[in-house]
């Protein structure tokens, strides 16, 4: 089983910028156009974007803070709310959707107690669709973390996510 | 060591071609692309390895995928003097049986899809088969006749499952690079490109336009040109450019640097997505290993020819497929299309003259250059030549990847290649082109695909996904599906597109709820002209695409859903009930003990019912009875 992410709400202190500077500078030299793979970098680090390593980059590259926040809120991948230990991407393809994708979606809902895009309150897992993994030979298909698990039935849900704490 | 020409390229290849095809140990090639790997192939490899770490006899090694994804995992087996095998579904704990069994001639056909008579790709005409003078052995099916792989034609695909994708040595054993050598080194920019434009290769991401008109334009305007592949394959149901990119990176990257050479470019980009980690990473390597031996860089093979490639990922935005969208993102903008007054091939890209092919275009090309614009025009049909390759998915035996010729039938590739449906049940319909493209019914299954035909009947090629659906499907859920994605996914830059998709949801939102009102139909009609004439880009153009191609072909169901606020395929929950057969039920309790409402109740062997008021129609039962005693009525 692959492991959690940190899910806490990063302050101000709580930031390295000597890290951020190596994600910015080094892997993407203060670059502009990579705007978006640096986003997914900081993304990684902190499981979600935090508001203080965004205003960090935003004098670091010189763009905007609004135009930040417009990539940010354009693109599903990034989150700019703490997320939950384990991400459960269920796979809504076309054809995970003919096998059901729907009803996997129900189950994890009300197993969990939260909608699809919300975090359970205790912090454990946050539940996002996805628009095709390219498993679809799998489908239903439901990404945890970095676990794939293909040919999902209903009644094994509770079981899967059992695995992760 | 640089590369300076073919024939060094033609030396490693031979040492690697042994290995390949006639290695000394037990070759174990265990396909770990990401479904496999998804179906259990890591567990296997990490088992086998542990079994046999280095010199007993036994190497086992990784590939891409060959296609047969519904096998999965599936495991080769190979030795000098002896047979090539394909074991299916084989899972950490059978990985060691099939390896001894191997060892020793012990076949456990329950095991086998079959036994390989010919691996060479096309490219290799000039070696001979290496399992040419085998004996076949009794009893055990040839894997090329097998119906899923007897029809197909693999030519962009033609190395995936065959080759370690991250060893570049094993793609030089199969011809890789000598196209892309041969077009720097004795071929003039034109002539490539008259080549490209006489073989009628199309665009394979969707549009079909023509390749190499598109690549003689861009090189015609001035400025610094890019070279750019469209990695973000975001048609849901489509995969086949995730399998070329895991399978055999190195095919997109000569592709793109032999487009490179005809436009005269000396920057490349390539755009994936970001749900895809396995491309990214094989990418990364491979283009890592290309720089090592001077086929990326500056002065390629000596000549005064540079060019490189970057990787830039995509953060999740269907329309980020769109050229212009594409380019905005490449920026690090928001991926919002706009007018295409002026093409991307003359203004894209850091406003400069771009071209933009999607990966099994590229993956096309080295082998067109290799075996001759007519060899490739020949196949197909008059206006789509070659082949495309197809991923078969939803409500069909056999899943998988399957590259054919253009021109070939819809029943063809559904009932021969993908074995039909499966569970005895009905087939409705196959969905082309993603949510672009439109459902086709029964009726139109001989229709030979090609990218005309497929708009003939309200669809489009797109990037290749077939979704199959049976009788359990609901056409009005499936229009609304498609449309709710839609909705999520436009860019809300232009109006007819966000308004638009905004109000159909509404209107198929209120049909599949069993609140349709007469009329409905004929707005939906409306709003999807609408949006066909007036939406700014591809993606608000074709979006009306599924709903209007519904009601063509299934105006039966939205019928019933609105007059009769009835479901027949037993989808949209408020409109439906589950029933139990009294013919058909044998009392075995499996519904009973699998019902989590407690809803079901009734003695052994003895008539069930179901509890309306208790039930919540999650359709466990259904799916678990096996003597269709549980009906939707």
């Amino acid at each position: 089983m692959s492991v959690a992410q940190p899910s806490a709400q990063v302050n101000t202190d709580d930031i390295d910028y000597m890290e951020l500077d190596g994600i910015i500078e080094a892997d993407f030299g203060n670059d502009k156009e990579n705007l978006i793979m640096i986003l997914q970098a900081i993304q990684k680090k902190y499981n979600y974007l935090p508001k203080p390593a965004l205003a960090y980059l935003s004098t670091k590259i010189s763009v905007p803070m609004s135009k930040i926040y417009g990539v940010a809120t354009f693109y599903s991948t990034f989150s700019l709310e703490p997320r939950g230990r384990n991400i459960i991407s269920i796979c809504r393809g076309t054809a995970c959707h003919v096998r059901g994708a729907e009803k996997v979606l129900e189950q994890i809902q009300e197993s969990l107690c939260i909608c699809d895009g919300e975090t359970t309150e205790d912090m454990r897992f946050t539940l996002e669709s996805v628009r095709c993994i390219g498993c679809c030979s799998l489908g239903p298909v439901v990404k945890i973390n970095e676990d794939m698990h293909g040919r999902i039935a209903t009644d094994k849900i509770d079981k899967i996510l059992k695995h992760y704490q | 060591m640089k590369i300076q020409s073919v024939k060094d390229v033609e030396q490693i290849g031979q040492q690697y071609s042994r290995k390949l095809y006639t290695p000394d140990a037990v070759k174990v090639n265990i396909g770990m692309a990401s479904c496999g790997i998804a179906a259990g192939a890591q567990a296997a490899f990490d088992a086998a390895l542990e079994k046999y770490p280095g010199n007993n006899g036994v190497k086992i090694s990784r590939t891409g995928c060959i296609g047969f994804c519904e096998m999965e995992p599936l495991v080769e087996i190979l030795q000098s003097g002896g047979p090539r095998i394909v074991y299916k579904k084989i899972t950490a704990k059978k990985i060691e049986d099939v390896i001894e069994g191997y060892r020793n001639s012990d076949f456990d056909l329950k095991l086998i899809l079959g036994q390989m008579r010919d691996p060479r790709n096309l490219l290799e005409n000039d070696i001979d088969n290496p399992l040419g003078a085998l004996a076949p052995i009794d009893g055990i099916p040839i894997l090329e006749d097998i119906p899923f792989y007897g029809n197909q034609v693999k030519i962009a695909m033609r190395n995936c499952g065959y080759i370690d994708p991250d060893c570049i040595e094993e793609y030089f054993a199969r011809k890789g690079y000598v196209a892309f050598l041969n077009a720097l080194q004795d071929m003039k920019p034109a002539e490539i490109l008259d080549l490209v434009k006489a073989s009628g290769l199309r665009g394979r991401g969707g549009g079909g336009f023509p390749t190499g008109i598109k690549w003689e334009t861009c090189a015609r305007h001035d400025g610094d040109r890019y070279v750019i592949c469209n990695a973000d394959e975001g048609d849901p149901g489509a995969y086949m450019d995730r399998s070329i990119l895991e399978g055999d990176p190195h095919t997109v990257l000569e592709g793109m640097l032999i487009a490179a050479v005809a436009i005269g470019s000396r920057q490349g980009f390539i755009y994936v997505r970001n749900e895809y980690p396995l491309a990214v990473k094989r990418l990364i390597s491979a283009i890592k290993q290309a720089r090592s031996y001077g086929l990326l860089g500056e002065n390629i093979a000596g000549s005064d020819f540079s060019f490189d490639i970057k990787i830039s990922t995509g953060a999740g935005a269907f329309v980020c497929g769109e050229s212009t969208a594409l380019m905005a993102s490449l920026e690090g903008n928001v991926g919002r299309p706009r007018a295409k007054y002026v093409h991307t091939v003359a203004k894209g890209f850091r406003n400069n003259p771009s071209n933009l092919n999607n990966v099994e275009t590229y993956a096309n090309v080295p082998v067109i250059l290799l075996k001759g614009a007519n060899w490739y025009a020949q196949m197909g049909t008059q206006h789509s030549k070659g082949t495309k390759v197809f991923s078969l998915v939803g409500k069909i035996k056999n899943t998988g990847l399957v590259e054919v010729s253009m021109g070939i039938s819809l029943r063809e590739i559904v009932n021969k290649i993908g074995g039909g449906v499966p569970k005895k049940k009905k087939f409705k319909a196959v969905q082309t082109g993603g949510p672009s493209g439109g459902c086709i019914p029964e009726r139109f299954l001989d229709l030979p695909v090609d990218f005309q035909k497929l708009t003939e009947v309200g669809s489009i090629m797109g990037s290749g996904g077939m979704i199959v659906m049976d009788q359990d499907t609901c056409m009005v859920d499936v229009a609304r599906y498609f449309v709710d994605f839609l909705k999520e996914e436009s860019c809300g830059q232009c109006n007819p597109c966000r308004e638009g998709l905004k109000q159909m949801l509404e209107i198929l939102t209120r049909i599949c709820k069993g609140e349709g009102k007469t009329g409905d139909i004929k707005l939906l009609e409306e709003l999807g002209v609408m949006m066909q004439r007036f939406s700014l880009c591809g993606l608000g153009t074709s979006a009306p695409n599924p709903v209007l191609t519904t009601i063509l072909y299934f105006r039966d169901e939205y019928d019933k859903h609105i007059r009769e606020k009835k479901c027949p395929a037993g989808v949209c929950k408020p409109l439906f009930h589950y029933e139990i057969d009294e013919e058909n039920c044998t009392g075995c309790q499996v519904c009973f003990k699998k019902c989590p409402q407690e809803a079901i109740s009734g003695e052994k062997k003895k008539l069930h019912t179901i509890d309306q008021e208790k039930c919540i129609k999650c359709g466990i039962c259904y799916d678990a009875c096996k003597f269709n005693a549980i009906v939707v009525r």
